[in-house]
């Protein structure tokens, strides 16, 4: 059974010092409107370490989960075990995962998530320590971003933010109070894209930057450094 | 005179990195780790390199319980801790066990037996070696923090 991830908590948090709470045997960080929220997937414990930390100095609120069965289950999409404790609607923004894991790779996990009606519009990037075009390839084509190869660095999580679901570093203080405002999602069918919607819909002078992510044309302009060729065409802002 | 201390243990702990760099011990990943290290994670190269000490004896652990065993054969298992070893390893910085995981990785994947014994005791030595220079180099950072923080005890 899916569940809806999509409303954001309002509260306000101490952004340097996220209090992390235990759900479910998830480190699950508060959400909050202002830092986009990204799920970290990888089964060594070292470069979990080490993506947390790249993702938490880049201004994410981060969630890291040691497999893709995790992900899915934190995400509500996993078939045999739903959690009967809510999320209450952590939405994620983008999803991270390596590539070699055992039981479900990440690419398997990138498929399941594009085959969702309510999460195929979240950004995935696949990272993976073999630089294998082919791999690649079968990457991308199935949706995926982005490839990172490892050892991941600080350059390329900031080029996640090209990514993004949220265009909250574009957004202006007067754009955020209306967003925060118009936020509290009533529409019969929400959906991972309606964050985008709802700050279209706020009269704000600045329209956003960025529509939500079609698995056919991406909008991300070419990262200069980016190891892997780029197949997606550079669209005007 | 500890002002001379903190500049003297500083050209220490940079005087080792220099060394590890040359020998080709670490990368250019790990300055990125120590990158990644300010006040709110004050730590965090030695948590994460904790961490991968405790990951990698179990693994060289597998490797040699594995390979002494006078009926082993199982290969693809020798593999999947490999490339556990290799990720983590490139994951830090320490190039020089990666590399040696790769020609371990080769003589594995031709089920060559004695070519994985030979690497399996040079990869056991150049961890010992990267262990013992990077508690030195956690050990004079400690010292240093310590000087500098006799000297300026009301600073921040």
């Amino acid at each position: 059974m899916e569940r809806n991830v999509v409303v954001s908590r309002r509260r306000k948090t101490d952004t340097t010092a996220a209090t992390a709470a235990k759900i479910d045997g998830f480190d699950v960080l508060p959400a909050d409107s202002e830092e986009a929220h990204v799920l970290a997937v990888d089964d060594s414990l070292v470069d979990r370490k080490v993506i947390e930390r790249l993702l938490k100095i880049s201004s994410f609120k981060v969630t890291a989960v040691d497999s893709g069965r995790r992900a899915l289950q934190f995400l509500g999409l996993d078939e045999e075990k739903t959690s009967s404790v809510g999320f209450d609607g952590l939405k994620v923004d983008l999803i991270i995962t390596d590539y070699c894991m055992p039981g479900m790779t990440g690419y398997e996990l990138l498929k399941k998530i594009k085959e969702s009606s309510n999460f195929r519009e979240i950004p995935v990037v696949i990272m993976s320590s073999e630089n294998i075009l082919t791999r690649i390839d079968r990457c991308l084509e199935e949706g995926a971003e982005d490839f990172i190869v490892k050892p991941v660095k600080l350059a390329d999580v900031k080029r996640l933010k090209d990514y993004m679901m949220r265009e909250v570093r574009i957004e202006s203080e007067s754009n955020m109070n209306k967003r925060k405002s118009c936020c509290d999602l009533t529409e019969s069918e929400p959906s991972i894209s309606s964050s985008s919607s709802s700050s279209s819909s706020s009269s704000s002078s600045e329209s956003p930057l960025r529509a939500p992510i079609s698995s056919s044309a991406p909008s991300s302009p070419t990262p200069l450094d980016s190891p892997i060729r780029r197949l997606k065409m550079t669209p005007t802002e | 005179m500890l002002g001379l201390g903190v500049d003297r243990l500083r050209a220490d702990m940079n005087r080792l990195l220099a060394l590890l760099f040359h020998q080709g011990v670490l990368d250019e990943q790990f300055l990125q780790l120590q990158q990644l290290q300010d006040e709110s994670s004050p730590n965090f190269v030695s948590e994460v390199v904790n961490i991968y000490f405790h990951e990698s004896e179990k693994l060289l652990r597998n490797l040699r319980g594995l390979l002494m065993d006078k009926e082993f054969s199982d290969y693809k298992k020798i593999g999947i801790h490999l490339n556990q070893f290799m990720g983590s390893s490139s994951s830090i910085g320490a190039k020089r066990v990666r590399n040696v995981c790769v020609a371990f990785r080769a003589a594995s994947e031709q089920n060559n037996r004695a070519g994985c014994l030979r690497a399996l005791e040079l990869l056991e030595h150049e961890y010992c070696y990267l262990k013992n220079k990077l508690h030195e180099l956690f050990h004079i950072e400690q010292q240093r923090v310590l000087a500098a923080g006799v000297r300026y005890p009301m600073q921040h």
